[in-house]
């Protein structure tokens, strides 16, 4: 492993300023659970400087706001999230991404924005981000600008953030009356694990009946996977297993996977049918309940 | 996860003892637990330069010419070696050029990750950036990676002078096949023939690795008067001696081997690969030198067991009685000869007690790092496909496979079908013991299932000694040189209290280099216990003869009216003529000098103590949407002869069910064609954490062993040869399919489930 740099910004402006001057020198660390493991597997030769994004106040705010919703610094660690009782009765599935992200050691520094910036296929909180229609708030060189989070990645390991800047923070819409969201991923283990699938789910039910909902897939293309047919196709069906059955054929149908040692296409595609209608279905019990 | 109280062990030797078969704190338990215990990485010196190695991308090349200039010209590099810096002699055998290949290819790479040349720098990162500096120039050849493909006439050679041995003789074929040998037991045709019902099937299973936490590390310093010395993580300091010494071509005497504690090995850990690299690196630099794998070096390099095709038909009468065994066993060996293809088919049919046995095995080279022991090697292979078979065969014979196994078990002299008679032993006892448990008949719930086996690990013996220093204040130094992995300095200690009558924690054990106590074999083959522990209780047999000496010369009697009892010398005659063993300890210097007691014996050979038999019954769930298999309660049942250390018999018993368990349903070098292999991390390598396991219950049956003094088997290994049959006879329980091939993972259970519905 080469010399490296930190650098430990206390503003936003001064991390961009930092991040903007270094060009692609530079990194943002989070809880460096990603960046640290393959700067030492050599995947990252070019970089020198680890900016610190967490002495930055904005993006340690947590707050919680029944009309505006949740702003969730892109670097506050999984514990405070799921520690934190605002969030933990409002957005249980951001619970399930944030205490199953790791174990508990990672879990003490592990960030969401980091999850969402390393942008891995496998990315365990971003189908539920998705589905709970996060947006992310990025500061750059020239200005603030906001991206939805089905946006967000564009590629295995890349998103839209560019050169210099940063992730500040992800804003969450606040949840309306009946509405449930989930996030369920298959490991071949029950821990410290890799995703072969996932799914995230949101949905906001009316007399027993769906009357929106937004799902999400990992670990089974290239990006997280938003699949708004899905929702369109199953507003206004009840929600019921033929409707579940429905989403899940349809989950299959979307995901793009490949064949790798951690399971084959067709065991994926299969995979999204069972998990959806799973995922789902505890969304549904959890809006009941809401 | 079930938590279920431990059912009671059953004690079938009726000898007391006071120590022996009690549970005291390990000696070497604070330093663990406090981190303070030194391993392989730990060791440091002045001067210290730390070495990488540059490995083989290409599963299979030739090399053509390697230029390490532009290494040798960076910075902080003081020494880059190659194969070159191996002493090749004019007439050097085949065996010793594999072993120096393996450490250093010469002519060819055999394996991705094969180690073709090294840098000692004065920090790791320069060594690692001159690894990247160094050019090799390869011929990349085609991979071969299965023993059914390597096997093939068509198929790329590995070693153009590699000719098969076939039957005992050599031939002049050359081919990957090593050697082709068989055991033949009673005529098979006619035991076919006398058959009612056959079953016949073909199995496979992967490489696995034994997932030592603790990655190979060594430091050599080469010294300028040409003596090398070695700290190194190692299951054995003399044999990581005499191979490190074999390798460089030097004399015994010239190599010292200081072994640091070792965190696992399983087997993995009895060869060398990065001493000799560590010593080429120190004798040209002139410094110490440490090298220290990284996890994927350890997948790559190091070796694993091997993967296997295994053939099995069985034949018997209604009634359950077999008439017929016959086994075929492929063995992938790796880039050089050598699987543990005839321990797989020593142990095969081991259990059973069968006329007409055809046992035919074949040790064949792919292009993988060169197998390695592991863990009761060759044993667990073959007894996936023979209790898969036997469990099928109850089914067709609609009998309880616990009551078929009864009906045909191994006893004292039954005939093993590799020639040696069965000495005392416990198979029936321990089928026994899994019938009678009353997990065996509790009730399975909704998608569950339960399967058994058995399992036979044959032990070995060999060479160990033990020297024993009567201190003044009535402790004892006990100085071995078993490394220990498995909390053997307890049980070594305690079987030397025994016999001299003093609390285990008044003996102070110190495993030592191979200067400082005579030749002691590995801590393999489940021997230590047994053959070390033996060598205490001889070396504490000599203390007690010289201090009953003492005595009589202090009381001026004969020695032979005095005995040892309970720690208490007295004189048989005179009641009132006693001194317990630490007033007699502290009398000694001044009545003619301090006891040393000795003991270097051979234990025995293969099969020592008569080996150890162990059962599992295992309870699955496997989720009938994913296929998930979970193992929702697991027993082990296994004859320890006698158990010294009741705790580290369970926990071995623990051990060899979760390596089982992870070797059943996850674990497996997932290979691309290119002959590398995708997973070398922990994450996607999967072993089982502590959440992928339920309580493992453990029953220690006791079956003395009619050699050993307390009746002690090794118990390391037999514990890990039911698991994966058991799972597989558990999944089949719960699908209905039966699961030839491991691992039986979730893709595989759900790829079979379509293919019986055919789709
Ligand atoms: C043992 C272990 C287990 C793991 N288990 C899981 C798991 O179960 N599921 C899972 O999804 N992941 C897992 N991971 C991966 C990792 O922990 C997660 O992705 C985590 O959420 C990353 O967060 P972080 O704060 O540590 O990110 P960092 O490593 O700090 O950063 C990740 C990436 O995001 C960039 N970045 C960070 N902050 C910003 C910002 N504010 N603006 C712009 N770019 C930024 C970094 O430059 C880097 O490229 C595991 C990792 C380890 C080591």
């Amino acid at each position: 492993m080469h010399w490296i740099d930190y650098a430990s910004p206390h503003s936003v402006r001064e991390a961009v300023d930092l991040l903007n001057e270094a060009g692609g020198s530079a990194r943002p660390m989070a809880g460096g659970t990603d960046v640290l493991v393959q700067l030492r597997a050599n995947a990252l030769p070019d970089v020198n400087l680890l900016v610190d994004m967490k002495n930055i106040p904005e993006l340690n705010e947590m707050t919680m706001d029944p009309e505006v919703g949740l702003t969730l610094g892109a670097a506050v660690p999984c514990y405070k999230i799921y520690g934190n009782k605002a969030i933990e009765h409002a957005f249980p599935g951001l619970i399930d991404c944030a205490s199953l992200i790791g174990g508990t050691q990672i879990q003490g520094r592990a960030s969401l924005g980091g999850n969402l910036c390393n942008a891995a296929p496998s990315g365990d909180s971003i189908p539920v981000m998705i589905a709970l229609g996060g947006v992310a708030r990025i500061s750059g060189p020239s200005g603030d600008r906001e991206v939805p989070l089905e946006d967000f990645c564009t590629g295995v390991r890349r998103t839209v953030i560019q050169q210099g800047e940063i992730l500040v923070s992800l804003h969450f819409p606040a949840p309306v009356a009946n509405q449930g969201a989930n996030y369920m991923r298959f490991i071949p283990r029950n821990e410290m694990d890799i995703a072969v699938a996932g799914v995230g789910c949101s949905v906001v039910l009316d007399n027993g009946n769906i009357k929106s909902a937004r799902v999400a897939l990992s670990s089974v293309a290239p990006t997280p996977l938003y699949v708004k047919e899905i929702g369109d196709a199953i507003a206004g069906k009840p929600a019921n297993e033929e409707t579940l059955k429905l989403a899940g054929q349809m989950a299959k149908d979307a995901a793009k996977p490949i064949t790798d040692m951690r399971g084959t296409i067709e065991y994926r595609k299969h995979l999204c049918d069972v998990l959806t209608r799973r995922s789902l279905q505890i969304a549904i019990d959890r809006a009941k309940e809401s | 996860m079930t938590t279920t109280d431990y059912e009671r062990n059953i004690v079938l030797s009726n000898v007391e003892y006071n120590v022996v078969g009690t549970r005291p704190v390990r000696p070497d338990g604070a330093d663990k637990v406090t981190g303070r215990a030194l391993y392989g990485a730990d060791f440091d010196t002045s001067g210290l330069l730390h070495g990488k190695v540059l490995r083989s991308p290409h599963a299979h090349a030739r090399i053509r010419s390697i230029d390490t200039s532009k290494a040798e010209a960076l910075q902080g590099v003081l020494a880059v070696v190659t194969g070159k810096d191996m002493p090749h002699e004019a007439d050097e055998s085949d065996g010793t050029k594999y072993s120096r290949d393996n450490i250093l290819a010469s002519d060819k790479v055999l394996y991705k990750g094969h180690a073709v040349a090294a840098v000692a720098a004065t920090n790791p990162h320069v060594a690692e950036e001159a690894i990247g500096l160094i050019e090799v120039d390869y011929e990349v050849l085609k991979p071969v990676l299965t023993a059914p493909e390597a096997m093939k006439d068509s198929a790329p050679i590995l070693h153009e002078g590699l000719k098969t041995e076939e039957l005992g003789e050599k031939t002049d074929k050359v081919s990957n096949i090593a050697n082709h040998f068989q055991h033949v037991k009673g005529d098979i045709a006619k035991g076919f023939a006398d058959a009612d019902v056959v079953v016949e099937r073909e199995y496979n299973t992967v490489t696995v690795h034994q997932g030592y936490i603790e990655p190979h590390g060594a430091t050599a310093l080469w010294n300028t008067d040409g003596r090398l010395h070695i700290w190194c993580s190692t299951q054995g300091a003399f044999t990581a001696r005499d191979a490190t010494a074999g390798i460089l071509g030097v004399p015994v005497s010239q190599v010292r081997v200081t072994p640091m504690e070792i965190g696992g090995g399983f087997g993995g850990k009895i060869p060398v690969y990065v001493e000799p690299i560590a010593a080429l690196l120190s004798k040209k630099s002139g410094h110490a030198v440490k090298v220290v794998m990284s996890r994927a070096e350890v997948f790559e390099s190091t070796g694993p067991t091997s993967g296997s095709n295994i053939r099995i038909k069985v034949g018997a009468k209604n009634d359950g009685t077999i008439t017929a065994l016959q086994g075929y066993l492929a063995f992938e060996a790796g880039g050089y000869p050598g699987s543990p293809v005839n321990a797989g088919a020593i142990c095969i049919f081991a259990a059973y007690d069968v006329d007409n046995v055809l046992i035919d095995g074949y040790d064949v080279v792919v292009n993988k790092p060169k197998s390695a022991p592991y863990r009761a090697p060759g044993a667990p292979n073959a007894a996936f496909a023979c209790e898969q078979a036997i469990d099928e065969l109850a089914g067709k014979l609609g009998m309880d496979p616990i009551d078929l196994r009864l009906k045909n078990a191994a006893v004292e002299g039954t005939r093993r079908p590799d020639g040696p008679a069965f000495p005392r032993i416990g198979c029936v006892e321990v089928l026994e013991a899994m019938k009678n448990h009353p997990h065996y008949s509790a009730p399975l719930g909704p998608n569950q299932g339960r399967g058994v086996a058995i399992g036979y690990w044959f032990n070995i013996g060999f060479q160990s000694s033990v020297n024993i220093n009567v201190n003044s204040d009535g402790t004892i130094s006990l100085i071995e040189g078993s490394t220990d992995i498995g909390g053997t300095r307890a049980s070594i200690s305690m079987q030397a209290a025994e016999v001299l009558g003093i609390p285990m924690e008044d003996v102070r054990p110190s495993v030592v280099d191979t200067d400082s106590i005579g030749f002691t074999a590995v801590t393999g083959g489940s021997r230590t216990t047994f053959a070390t522990g033996w060598a205490a209780y001889e070396a504490a047999q000599d203390v007690a003869r010289q201090m009953i000496e003492r005595a009589a010369t202090i009381w001026d009697v004969d020695k032979d009216g005095i005995e040892l009892k309970n720690g208490v010398f007295q004189s048989k005659a005179d009641p009132e003529l006693k001194m317990t063993f630490k007033e007699l300890s502290g009398q000694l210097l001044d009545t003619g000098g301090t006891v040393v007691g000795r003991a270097s014996m051979n234990a025995g050979g293969l099969g020592a103590g008569g080996g150890s038999f162990a059962g599992n019954i295992v309870d699955v769930e496997v989720d009938p949407d994913t296929g998930k298999t979970l193992v929702t309660r697991m027993t082990a049942i296994q004859d320890a002869g006698k158990a010294i250390h009741p705790s580290y018999v369970e926990g071995q018993m623990q051990g060899g069910s979760v390596q089982g368990i992870g070797w059943a349903l996850n674990e497996e070098y997932y290979m691309r064609d290119d002959g590398s292999m995708a997973n070398t991390s922990l994450l996607d390598y999967r072993m089982p954490t502590s959440l992928d396991i339920p309580m493992i219950d453990t029953v220690i049956v006791e079956v003395a062993s009619a050699e050993h003094p307390y009746g002690v088997r090794g118990v390391g290994e037999a514990n890990i040869v039911p698991p994966t049959p058991a799972i597989a006879n558990a999944v089949h329980s719960a699908i209905g399919i039966r699961m030839a091939n491991l691992p039986i993972n979730s893709v595989a259970i759900m790829e079979a489930k379509w293919k019986q519905q055919g789709n």
